[in-house]
């Protein structure tokens, strides 16, 4: 999706990446901050460096891990500190703790939805709104948040944090040639710096060509403007910084190509490319596998994923098929709560020390000098797991299928599968030939055995599509009871000719498989229909329609070369 | 007022309620809210937020939609807007002079009960927040200095006869949900600890915006909403612009551009006055409730909460518009917010709640 775009908008510009960091350091709060989206390396430590390096006075420096308990975060009770006062002594999180400065926060494509939503919620208001452990607080917490985001492929940053934050940048070579000129006396400017309006429109109607719907985009980049303006010694906005703006703030957030005139500044091509393969002298594997990238468009099973999610919640919520896992037991730690210390749930020692200490003096009247617990200070561990996912691979190995594209078919599941085993997904595999639908792989974790089954997968046969969707429903089904999350891909040419009952025609064959889709669209399975055809028929396009799924025709290749090196690489 | 060890609290208001500030200072430097007049587009989500501060029984507004349309700018900025209220002098709950029945046990048991004007609270409930600032607990400073058991009211104390915000509802953790049901349905709050027994009144508007991205909501905790509002970012250039040219001038100056605005607010005040005025005054004829209830019926909403919302906030809508009885044209206006979060969801169905409202709408009363 975006994210790798911005890594290409970026690294082109070395000036304009110094200009973020600049920027950011005139205006931290104003603009927010930003996603630098880099593994650690040279790169992103010479940007860090350049900011740090810039930023005036000795402004708090705070680095966040990516699961920081509440406590941390926002504060609460200093319990040794209270207990030593007498009095309640409230403790800062690292929230204001970085007032001021610069909020580091590392590994930023991990933040939980909750912890994302803490956060923004003291960026907007500009203070923390402690409500905690006994403690009513307001504490100022002015900071520019730099989010490390160190997401491969379709990871990333939480799209609250993303939107808040003016500048995406993937920092490629540190650039600390030249001294940082006068923040301060920026800053100091700042405040005067004229809009002009034809600058706003300008930003704004960028932002519309571009398909960036938030508004804080344009708001974002109108500070950048201004904070270019206030560092070159201006007081009035010209148009080199609105492009300057435009570049950092609205062409990494870029959905869409603008059309010819509308555009004034950004120069978006990268951002929107595919990446193509490396030329002919690349092995023809590699070849091969970068085609099929090309026409899978970026992020395609991370949007699917978030669609599972959402899925899953709803799943939840009707109190249908409880896909949200709520293990007592393991998973992440997500916090602590109040209640009953019964079987199957998980002590919180220290927390509930911490809850009972304040209340000793008051229980000793009763009891004399020895430590009171009482029940209701009780917490509890809570855990989230995450929850797994299991992609079914329903894969057309008709007798049409095969004579166009199977062998690509299997190159297409086979990158797939590489996929998710970097997201520690299951897979299953299901093929449908002849009468009927085969498990040929029941889920699993083990990639090398997909890879056998499917490579082992003979074609031929009539398209009994409506026998395939049935077999997916069936695993899809003991998927969420067994609490995973099914993913479906169905890679078909979408010529159904077997009905249900084993008979030809096609007529009947397409009603059954659009009868056979809907209750996946019921259940909500996430699905994925890639249509093999060589020239796409509507009905694979209906066929996605009831059952919910994306539609994905995979266009005609140089199948010759491609179904070779796929049978090569499948050897 | 000391306290009595072992005392339970109900009969009498024995239990002392610690008498510290309301509300937390503002950190220095707090900005003012963004001005409610100010908020540019965005009709329908004001209007229910209007509607709301007119007849607070309509069950409170929760607001769906994009970011960065100013959802939680409009709710923070409800705060400035409203008229104020009038309560009972040193109440901690701050109760309502004129209503005996709700009154809390203290306030029962004053002899004579100054009124006093008071401002309406909005309060917001953090993510974060733990379940004894929400629903109070005993008071910490007072327990380690002076060993006393002494009631420190939560949140929901402090929302009492106001509104409570939360933004993000969809990720407050399920725990504290359950208790906003529990108070939302009974209208007090019933607080057990350290042997103490406390129950105080706690009705307010509930007010949650979210994105629905982010995960959907409880069913029972969205069916608690009256109203249900969709924002959507504007998409027209000249709006777009205005937006972000007020946005500009607040930031820059903050009190300057209240100031500014300072005039439309009052006239926003007097008219949220008038409407409450003017309110029980507003005829509902049986034919808008035939209306309202051939509007449920063709959209198969469940319960009749449906049908009571809208005939409410109709009724809400005509104060403020300054009608003096509920026709078609109220009914319209408040039909979506007041119905399309009750919808049976039909899988099989694309179209969204919203269009499913107008189409009903349109079929019943006409293009």
């Amino acid at each position: 999706m975006n994210a790798a775009g911005d890594g290409r908008a970026g690294s082109r510009a070395a000036p304009d990446q110094r200009a973020a960091a600049l920027l950011l350091a005139v205006d931290p709060v104003g603009l927010g901050g930003a996603v630098l989206r880099a593994a650690p390396g040279p790169g992103r430590d010479g940007w860090l460096a350049l900011l740090r390096a810039a930023l005036p006075a000795p402004g708090a420096w705070r680095r966040m891990p990516a699961s920081v308990p509440d406590s941390r975060l926002l504060g609460g009770l200093d319990l040794a500190a209270t207990l030593a006062a007498g009095r309640p002594v409230a403790e800062r999180g690292l929230l204001a703790e970085a007032d001021g400065g610069v909020l580091l926060l590392a590994m930023a494509e991990r933040v939980a939805p909750g912890t994302a939503a803490r956060i923004v919620a003291v960026m907007d208001a500009r203070e923390v709104t402690l409500e905690r452990d006994g403690l009513a607080r307001r504490l100022p917490a002015r900071f520019g948040l730099v989010a490390l985001d160190e997401g491969i492929e379709d990871e990333g940053v939480a799209e609250a944090l993303r939107d808040r934050l003016a500048f995406h940048v993937a920092p490629a070579a540190p650039d600390a040639s030249a001294a940082p000129p006068d923040i301060a006396a920026a800053r100091a400017r700042l405040h005067a710096v004229v809009v002009p309006h034809d600058v706003t429109r300008a930003l704004c109607s960028a932002a519309a060509a571009l398909g960036i719907a938030s508004l804080r985009a344009p708001m974002l980049a109108q500070r950048a403007a201004v904070a270019a303006a206030a560092l070159a010694g201006r007081d009035s906005v010209i148009a080199e910084d609105a492009a300057l703006a435009a570049r950092l703030v609205l062409a990494p957030r870029a959905t869409c190509l603008p059309e010819a005139e509308a555009a004034p500044s950004p120069d978006q091509g990268d951002a929107q490319e595919a990446p193509r393969g490396e030329g002919s002298d690349a092995p023809l594997e590699d070849h091969v596998l970068d085609a099929v990238r090309a026409v899978l468009p970026e992020g395609l099973l991370a949007g699917l994923g978030a669609g599972l999610r959402d899925a899953a919640r709803r799943g939840a919520a009707d109190g249908r098929a409880s896909a949200r896992h709520t293990t007592p037991l393991r998973g992440r730690p997500a916090g602590t709560r109040q209640g009953e210390l019964r079987a199957g749930a998980r002590l919180a020692l220290v927390e509930t020390l911490r809850v009972a200490a304040p209340w000793q003096r008051l229980r000793r009247r009763d009891v004399g000098p020895r430590l009171v617990v009482k029940r209701e200070d009780i917490r509890l561990r809570r855990f989230e797991s995450p929850q797994e996912t299991t992609a079914i691979f329903l894969v057309d190995a008709s007798g049409s299928a095969a004579m166009h594209r199977l062998a690509e078919a299997k190159g297409a599941v086979e990158l797939l599968l590489a996929d998710c085993y970097v997201r520690r997904d299951r897979v299953a595999l299901i093929g449908f030939r002849g009468r009927g639908a085969d498990i040929l792989l029941p889920p699993t974790a083990s990639l090398v055995r997909a890879k056998r089954s499917l490579a082992e997968l003979p074609g031929g046969g009539g398209t009994p599509l409506a026998a395939g969707l049935d077999a997916a429903r069936g695993m899809a089904d003991s998927c969420r009871r067994a609490g995973r999350a099914p993913l479906l891909v169905l890679l078909t040419d979408g010529r159904a000719n077997v009905a249900r009952d084993g008979t030809g025609g096609r007529a009947q064959a397409e009603a059954d498989a659009l009868d056979a889709a809907k209750p996946l669209r019921l259940a909500a399975v996430p699905a994925l229909l890639i249509d093999t055809a060589p020239r796409p028929l509507p009905f694979a396009k209906d066929l996605a329609a009831a059952m919910g799924a994306r539609y994905l025709p995979l266009p005609m290749a140089d199948a010759a070369r491609l179904s070779g090196a796929v049978r090569d690489a499948a050897a | 007022m000391d306290s009595l060890p072992g005392d339970h609290g109900r009969g009498g208001g024995a239990t002392p309620v610690s008498r510290r500030a309301r509300a937390p200072r503002a950190a220095p430097g707090a900005r003012a809210p963004y001005p409610f007049a100010a908020i540019v587009a965005q009709e329908e989500m004001l209007r229910a937020l209007l509607i709301a501060a007119v007849d607070g029984s309509i069950g409170g507004v929760l607001v769906l939609g994009d970011r960065g349309t100013g959802k939680s700018t409009a709710v923070r900025a409800l705060a400035a807007l409203l008229p104020p209220m009038r309560a009972v002098e040193g109440c901690r709950f701050g109760c309502d002079p004129g209503d005996a029945a709700a009154l809390c046990e203290a306030c029962r048991g004053r002899g004579r009960r100054r009124a006093v004007e008071a401002p309406v609270p909005v309060v917001d409930l953090p993510l974060g927040a733990t379940e004894d600032r929400v629903a109070g607990a005993l008071d910490i400073e007072r327990a380690l200095a002076e060993g006393v058991k002494a009631f420190e009211p939560g949140l929901l104390a402090r929302a009492h006869r106001g509104f409570l915000y939360i933004d993000e509802v969809n990720l407050l953790e399920d725990h504290l949900v359950d208790l906003l049901l529990d108070v939302a349905a009974s209208g007090e709050n019933l607080v057990e600890r350290e042997g103490i027994s406390i129950r105080h009144p706690a009705r307010f508007v509930l007010v949650g915006s979210g994105n629905p991205e982010e995960g959907e909501l409880r069913p029972q905790l969205l069916d608690r909403f009256g109203l249900c509002v969709e924002v959507r970012t504007p998409t027209d250039l000249p709006t777009r612009i205005e937006v972000i040219r007020r946005r500009d001038a607040y930031e820059r100056d903050h009190a300057g551009f209240c100031a500014a605005w300072e005039k439309e607010q009052a006239r926003l005040r007097r008219r949220i006055l008038a409407a409450r005025a003017r309110i029980a005054g507003v005829e509902v004829p049986d034919a808008a409730l035939e209306r309202a209830a051939q509007l449920c019926m063709a959209l198969g909403t469940d319960g009749l909460r449906g049908e009571l919302t809208l005939i409410r906030a109709a009724r809400a809508h005509a104060a403020l518009e300054g009608r003096e009885r509920v026709g078609d044209a109220e009914l319209r206006a408040v039909a979506s917010p007041a119905l399309r979060h009750r919808l049976r969801r039909n899988p099989l169905d694309e179209t969204s709640s919203s269009a499913r409202v107008a189409r009903a709408v349109g079929e019943l009363f006409g293009p």
